[in-house]
């Protein structure tokens, strides 16, 4: 029995993962109230990817894992929701906005980013 | 299972007295656990795309009424939000502490860290119900009584310039349309707020749920090094949880918190 024992991830290695968590977290709260353009979101974005990529492989053991399927069940529902963001998203940039039109104030803003046009 | 199968009769049926947990359609202990488990992640699969949905439409009107999307996000406390992450974050590694007790037979460990999960989940429970009520008293709700313009949920004061007020407020009309105008769209955004995080909230209590009855299994010794599948995949669900908070923590604190724009 003892060969299909699974892999005992050690303890050191979790607590490691949790510490680097909550530094990003304080790290993101931190960065958002530096300016730094339209590179705010994109940061926080990419600290959760990165959050979220440890979570995964570590914590919920798809590093460790003999079974292929859940692998590629994690990439397909990734892609997939990829798709319905980038879609939706790129179909809504390159519309007018009908709302917005009452003082023509509020200028369509960059996707992702979500800075102001410069008016 | 009784003793009345005798040693030797078969070896099969010693294997499988040996071995209770494990059920006769699957090979070995391995094969029955990824079994389990992958079909936590095809479930996981779906959530995704169901939370998918939701973060789409976010970011669809985020993108549309980014000004009024920032200044109502400004109205949530940046310091209780960042700390209810870091307590989300303290919940994954008790799951994932309580897995590797199991993992190791270590009984009384996996009770403790498993109680400790539940405890943190019901503080981040506590912790969003605050801040819920807070926004009730700033008439934040969507509902009836909803106001941003002026009283105590005021968002027009603080962020005029980027709001774009300070460029009518010479012209009463344009200026009390484009009041109605943030009046409106702020809705979205505490829409959506309260969508993700109720809907975030209830997987919470959900999860406290199947980790309850995780922990009195634990508490019965019925893990053991070969068989912790139930904990395992619940754990699975515990951290996807955590996840979607990792993303919507930034989406909606975050969105910008830059001072002076």
């Amino acid at each position: 029995m003892s060969e299909h024992s699974e892999h005992i991830v050690p303890a050191s290695l979790y607590w490691l993962i949790f510490i680097i968590l909550i530094i990003a977290t304080f790290l993101t709260a931190w960065i958002a109230t530096i300016d730094l353009g339209k590179f705010n979101t994109v940061v926080a974005l990419f600290i959760a990817t990165c959050k979220a990529s440890l979570v995964v492989l570590i914590f919920m053991h798809v590093k460790y894992t003999s079974e292929k399927m859940t692998k590629a069940i994690l990439i397909s529902a990734v892609f997939w929701l990829l798709l319905l963001l980038m879609l939706s998203l790129t179909d809504y940039s390159s519309r007018q906005t009908e709302d917005n039109k009452t003082t023509g104030e509020v200028v369509p803003v960059h996707i992702l980013s979500g800075s102001v046009a410069n008016t | 299972m009784s003793d009345s199968h005798a040693i030797g009769e078969t070896p099969l049926a010693v294997e499988h007295e040996a071995r209770p947990e494990l059920r006769h359609h699957f090979a070995d202990e391995q094969q029955q656990r990824n079994a389990a488990s992958l079909g936590m992640w095809w479930f996981l699969g779906t959530e995704i795309m169901f939370f998918g949905g939701m973060f789409c439409a976010y970011l669809v009107y985020r993108r549309i009424y980014f000004p009024e999307f920032a200044a109502a996000s400004r109205s949530l406390d940046l310091i209780v939000g960042t700390l209810n992450t870091a307590v989300l974050i303290c919940s994954s590694l008790t799951v994932a502490m309580a897995v590797r007790a199991a993992q190791m037979g270590k009984r009384k460990l996996q009770v403790q860290l498993l109680l400790a999960t539940i405890f943190f989940g019901l503080v981040f429970l506590g912790v969003k119900g605050y801040e819920w009520s807070n926004k009730y008293k700033e008439h934040h709700i969507p509902t009836f009584h909803y106001n941003v313009v002026g009283g105590n949920g005021d968002l027009i004061k603080e962020n005029s310039a980027f709001l774009g007020i300070d460029k009518v407020k010479n012209d009463p009309v344009k200026l009390a349309a484009r009041e109605a105008e943030i009046q409106k769209h702020t809705q979205i955004f505490y829409s959506l707020y309260f969508a993700l995080t109720g809907m975030h909230a209830i997987h919470m209590i959900i999860g406290v749920g199947i980790f309850s009855v995780i922990t009195w299994m634990a508490w019965k010794g019925r893990f053991t090094p070969e068989y912790h599948t139930p904990l395992e995949i619940a754990g699975l669900y515990w951290h996807f949880v955590d996840i979607v908070w990792i993303y919507l923590f930034p989406l909606l604190y975050l969105i910008d918190r830059r001072p002076g724009a």
